[in-house]
C-alpha cells in the first residue's frame, strides 16, 4: 500500500494533500478555529486582516472559522452519504445480477421510477413534506444516488455472474451472500472505488445546491453551500467573501476527481 | 532461387520488471517463393513474435533488438512507419488465430475483402469483389459467388478463418504469416483450413511462414520446421527429415507425446455411478439441444463425451450439474434420481459431483490466493478451518505435483494456465468427488503441459478411484485417456461404446470422419486425404 502510494503520479498526489488538507481542517476544527463557530466577532464583510484571515461574513462571523466548521459538517454529510448509497446501492445491484429473473426485473424498474424524476425536484419534494433534518437530508440523498450506484454495480456483476469461478461456487451450493462477499464484491471494487470518489463530489454539490435553495443543512451551522448563499449579496457590492467557500468546494471537487483519475488508471491496468 | 524474406541474428526485447530483456535471441531464417516455414513451439517460446518481426512490428512493450530483417531486398528494421506501411498487407500479410475476432461484426464479409485493396489504390470496388469470389471459390468456401454478401456472425468458424486468408490475399502478397489459424478449429474444419493453406502456397507459388504448437499439423503444410523454445532455435530441419530422426531431445517429446499411453483393463462390474435416461434439454423451448441422451458412468472409469462445437457436449454438462433443468427424462447419482434444480439438490449430492472448465483464467477468482481456493471446498463441505485446513491444503498441493512452499500464497492472477489447471483440479478435489467432470480442461494449454495434466488425472484416478466424464472436441485426448467413448452430433448420441470397439471399423459414418480428420504425423497424410475425399465425391 505504501509503496503504491510512493509510485502514485504528482496528480493523484496533489489531489491526496488537498483532500488531507480538508479533512485536518474538518478533525481539527475546534482547536485551529480563532473564533466559535457561530459567534459574531466583528463587521459585516471586513476584508481579510491578521485578525480576520478571510475577513468576516454578511453578519460579522470569522469567516475562516466558519470555513473549517463548514468543511466538519460538509464533508463529513457528504461521506456518510456516499457510504449509504453505495451500501443500498451495490447490495441491491449484486442481488439483481446474481438473482436474474423477476427479482431483477422488479428492482430494475423501480430504480427506473426513481430515476425518472429530476433529482432535484424529487430532493426538494421530500425535504420540504419531512423538514430538513439532518437524517432526512442524509436518506434522500442517499436513496437518490443509490440509484445510479445500483445501475454501475449491477452492470460490473453481470459481467462478473458469467464467469465460471461464479459457476463453480454456485455448483458448490453457496449461497447469496458468500457469492456476493467473496466471488464478486472484489473483483467489482476498482470501479466502485472510483465511482465512490465521484458521487462523493456529486453528492458534496448537491448539499451545496441544497443549502442553497435553503433546504440543505440550516443556520447557523455552517456549510460550504450555504454560506456560498449568505453571502452571494457581497458580490455586488465586488466583494470577494462568498468566492472563498465557493473556491472551497471547487478544490474539494478537483482533488478528490485527481484520486479517482488515479484509482480509474489502477484499475484499467494501464500502468504506462 | 531468391530468399523473400532473411531474417539475421534476429534479437527482440521485452520490458518488463523495469529492463530490457531478450525474448527471442539469435534467431536467422530464410523463405523462398513457394515454400512454407513451420514455426512450431509451446506458448512463450516466441513463435508470433518472430512472425510478427517478419512485418516489422512487434507487440506494445517490445522493440526489434539487433538483427536484420530484410523483405525482398527492403530492410525492416529501423524503417520509417511509411515504409512499413507500404509494404504491409501488398507485400506480407497476417492471418490470426481468431479470425472471429479479427472481422467487424457489422460489415459483410466481403466489403471487408475489398477494403484494403481498394485503399491501396489497387484496383476499384468491383473488381476486387470479383477477386474475392474468385479466391473464395479457391478455398473452397461454399456458393462462392453469395457467401461474401453475408455477415461474419452467418458463417462458421472454419468458413471465417477462410475468408481471413483470402482478405490476406487481397493485396496479393508474396508472403501469409498465419499465426495459430487452426487452433481453435474442431478438427473437421481444421482440415478445410489446411487444405485452403495448402492451394495458395502451391499453386499460387506464396511464401508463408506457418505458427503452431501442433507437430501433426505443421508436418501436413510446411516444406521445413524450426522448433523453438524460449526464443531460442532448437533444432531446424527438412520436415521429413525432422520427424524422421529428430536430434534434440525437446523436439522427440513433442513428437512423442501422442503415443505414450497405456491400455488400461476395462471391466464392467464396477458400480453404476452416473446414470442418464432419455434426457431431452433446451435452452429456448422450443428447438431441443439435447435429445433422448442415455448414458452410464461407472466407478473408477473415464468417459469421453465427443463431438464437434455445437453438438450439445457441454449442455449435457449443465443438465448433469443441474444449471439446466431437463425437460424429460432423469439423471440418477449412485441409484437415486437427482431432482433437476440446482437448488433442490443437498450439499452431499454437490459435493460428489466436481466440475473443471475449460479455460481456467476464468474458472479461478482473480482476487483469490490458492489457499482461499482450495480451502474454501474443506470449509464449505466438511467444516475444516485453521491448521487443519492449512495442512490439507498444502496435501492436496503435493497431490497435483506443485510446491506447497512457493504456491500457497500466491494469487490465482500469478500462474500460469497449467498451474490454473491444476488447482482447479484440486479445488475438485478437496471435496472428495466420486465423479468429476471435466469440460475441455486440456484445449486451452500447450500440447506438453496438457499432457502432463492427463497423466496426472491418469494418476488420481488409478490412486482415488474417481470416476470422469470427459468433454472434449479432441480425439488424442480421447485415445489417451478414455475408457469408453460417446459420439455426439447435433444433441443426438449417435455411437457409444468400450474405447476400442468404438475406434475400431466398423463404425458410424460421422465417427470415421471424425477419426480421419485427426493429423497424423506423416507429411502426406493430408494429401491423402484429401485425394480420398475428392474421389469420394466424383
Amino acid at each position: 500500500m505504501l509503496k503504491l502510494l510512493r509510485q502514485s503520479p504528482l496528480s493523484a498526489q496533489i489531489g491526496m494533500a488537498i483532500v488531507l488538507l480538508n479533512i485536518m481542517a474538518a478533525v481539527f476544527a475546534p482547536i485551529i478555529a480563532p473564533y466559535g463557530e457561530t459567534s459574531v466577532v466583528g463587521d459585516v464583510w471586513e476584508v481579510f486582516s491578521l485578525k480576520y484571515y478571510f475577513g468576516t461574513d454578511h453578519i460579522g462571523r470569522d469567516l475562516f472559522t466558519r470555513m473549517m466548521y463548514g468543511a466538519r459538517n460538509t464533508i463529513t454529510l457528504a461521506f456518510i452519504t456516499t457510504f449509504l448509497s453505495f451500501l443500498v446501492g451495490s447490495s441491491l445491484g449484486f442481488i439483481a445480477a446474481v438473482k436474474g429473473d423477476w427479482t431483477d426485473t422488479l428492482l430494475s424498474r423501480g430504480v427506473d421510477i426513481i430515476m425518472a424524476f429530476p433529482t432535484l425536484i424529487f430532493a426538494l419534494m421530500i425535504l420540504s413534506v419531512m423538514g430538513s433534518s439532518i437524517p432526512t437530508l442524509i436518506f434522500t440523498i442517499a436513496i437518490l444516488d443509490s440509484t445510479r450506484v445500483y445501475r454501475l454495480s449491477r452492470a460490473v456483476a453481470m459481467d462478473i455472474e458469467v464467469m465460471e469461478y461464479v459457476e463453480a461456487a454456485r455448483l458448490r451450493g453457496e449461497g447469496l451472500w458468500w457469492i456476493m462477499r467473496h466471488e464478486i464484491l472484489p473483483n467489482a471494487m476498482p470501479p466502485l472505488m472510483a465511482e465512490f470518489g465521484l458521487r462523493f463530489c456529486f453528492v458534496f454539490l448537491f448539499i451545496a445546491s441544497l443549502s442553497f435553495l435553503g433546504l440543505g443543512l440550516q443556520p447557523p451551522l455552517a456549510d460550504w453551500g450555504g454560506m456560498v448563499r449568505e453571502n452571494a449579496g457581497a458580490i455586488t457590492f465586488g466583494i470577494y467573501t462568498p468566492l472563498i467557500p465557493a473556491g472551497a468546494i471547487a478544490l474539494l471537487t478537483v482533488g478528490v476527481n485527481l484520486i479517482v483519475d488515479w484509482f480509474l488508471h489502477l484499475s484499467s491496468g494501464l500502468h504506462e | 532461387m531468391n530468399n523473400l524474406l532473411e531474417i539475421k541474428n534476429l534479437y527482440i526485447e521485452a520490458f518488463y520488471e523495469e529492463q530490457w530483456q531478450p525474448i527471442v535471441r539469435n534467431i536467422s531464417l530464410n523463405l523462398k517463393r513457394g515454400e512454407v516455414l513451420g514455426l512450431i513451439g509451446e506458448s512463450g517460446a516466441g513463435k508470433s513474435t518472430i512472425g510478427l518481426a517478419a512485418m516489422g512490428y512487434t507487440r506494445q512493450g517490445c522493440r526489434l533488438a539487433s538483427g536484420s530483417i530484410n523483405l525482398d531486398g527492403t530492410e525492416l528494421m529501423g524503417a520509417s512507419d511509411e515504409e512499413l506501411k507500404a509494404v504491409r498487407g501488398s507485400k506480407i500479410a497476417y492471418v490470426a488465430q481468431s479470425a472471429a475476432a479479427s472481422f467487424n461484426p457489422s460489415h459483410r464479409v466481403i466489403k471487408q475483402y475489398a477494403e484494403a485493396p481498394v485503399q491501396h489504390g489497387l484496383m476499384g470496388y468491383e473488381e476486387a469483389e470479383e477477386e474475392a469470389v474468385e479466391l473464395y471459390r479457391r478455398l473452397f468456401l461454399p456458393t462462392p459467388e453469395k457467401i461474401g454478401y453475408r455477415y461474419p456472425h452467418e458463417l462458421s468458424g472454419g468458413q471465417l478463418q477462410r475468408s481471413m486468408v483470402a482478405m490476406a490475399m487481397s493485396c496479393k502478397p508474396d508472403i501469409i504469416v498465419f499465426d495459430e489459424p487452426t487452433t481453435a478449429l474442431d478438427v473437421t474444419t481444421q482440415i478445410e483450413v489446411l487444405a485452403a493453406v495448402k492451394e495458395i502456397t502451391e499453386k499460387m507459388n506464396k511464401a508463408a511462414l506457418y505458427i503452431t504448437h501442433d507437430l501433426a499439423v505443421v508436418a501436413q503444410v510446411a516444406h521445413r520446421i524450426m522448433v523453438l523454445r524460449n526464443g531460442r532455435l532448437v533444432e531446424e530441419g527438412e520436415t521429413c527429415q525432422l520427424l524422421e530422426k529428430p536430434k534434440e531431445k525437446y523436439t522427440r517429446e513433442l513428437l512423442n507425446v501422442r503415443n505414450t499411453r497405456q491400455e488400461k483393463p476395462i471391466t464392467d462390474k464396477m458400480g453404476v455411478i452416473l446414470k442418464i435416461e432419455n434426457v431431452t434439454a433446451t435452452y429456448t423451448g422450443q428447438e431441443n439441444v439435447l435429445e433422448d441422451i442415455d448414458l452410464v458412468v461407472r466407478k473408477g472409469r473415464t468417459v469421453a463425451l465427443v463431438g464437434e462445437s455445437g453438438s450439445g457436449k457441454s449442455t449435457l454438462a449443465k443438465v448433469i450439474t443441474g444449471l439446466l433443468p431437463a425437460t424429460h427424462g432423469s439423471v440418477s447419482f449412485f441409484g437415486e434420481i437427482l431432482p433437476p434444480e440446482l437448488k433442490k439438490r443437498t450439499k452431499e449430492d454437490l459435493r460428489r459431483m466436481q466440475m473443471i472448465y475449460q479455460m481456467p483464467d476464468t474458472a479461478l477468482n482473480p482476487k483469490q490466493s490458492v489457499r482461499k481456493v482450495i480451502g474454501r471446498p474443506l470449509e464449505f463441505y466438511f467444516g475444516i478451518k485453521g491448521k487443519e485446513a492449512e495442512e490439507k491444503v498444502r496435501e492436496l498441493l503435493r497431490k497435483i505435483e506443485l510446491d506447497p512452499d512457493s504456491y500457497i500464497d500466491r494469487l490465482t492472477t500469478e500462474l500460469s494456465g497449467g498451474e490454473k489447471q491444476r488447482i482447479c483440479i484440486a479445488r475438485a478435489l478437496a471435496a472428495e468427488p466420486e465423479l468429476i467432470i471435466c469440460d475441455e480442461v486440456t484445449s486451452a494449454l500447450d500440447q506438453l503441459v496438457a499432457e502432463g495434466l492427463l497423466d496426472l488425472l491418469q494418476d488420481l484416478q488409478n490412486k482415488t478411484d474417481v470416476s470422469y466424464l470427459f468433454i472434449t472436441h479432441d480425439l488424442a485426448t480421447v485415445k489417451a485417456i478414455a475408457d469408453k467413448i460417446v459420439i455426439m452430433l447435433k444433441g443426438k448420441i449417435i455411437e457409444q461404446g468400450e474405447k476400442k470397439q468404438v475406434l475400431s471399423p466398423p463404425h458410424h459414418e460421422y465417427t470415421d470422419k471424425l477419426l480421419a480428420s485427426v493429423p497424423e504425423m506423416d507429411p502426406n497424410w493430408l494429401d491423402n486425404l484429401l485425394a480420398q475425399r475428392a474421389s469420394a465425391f466424383i
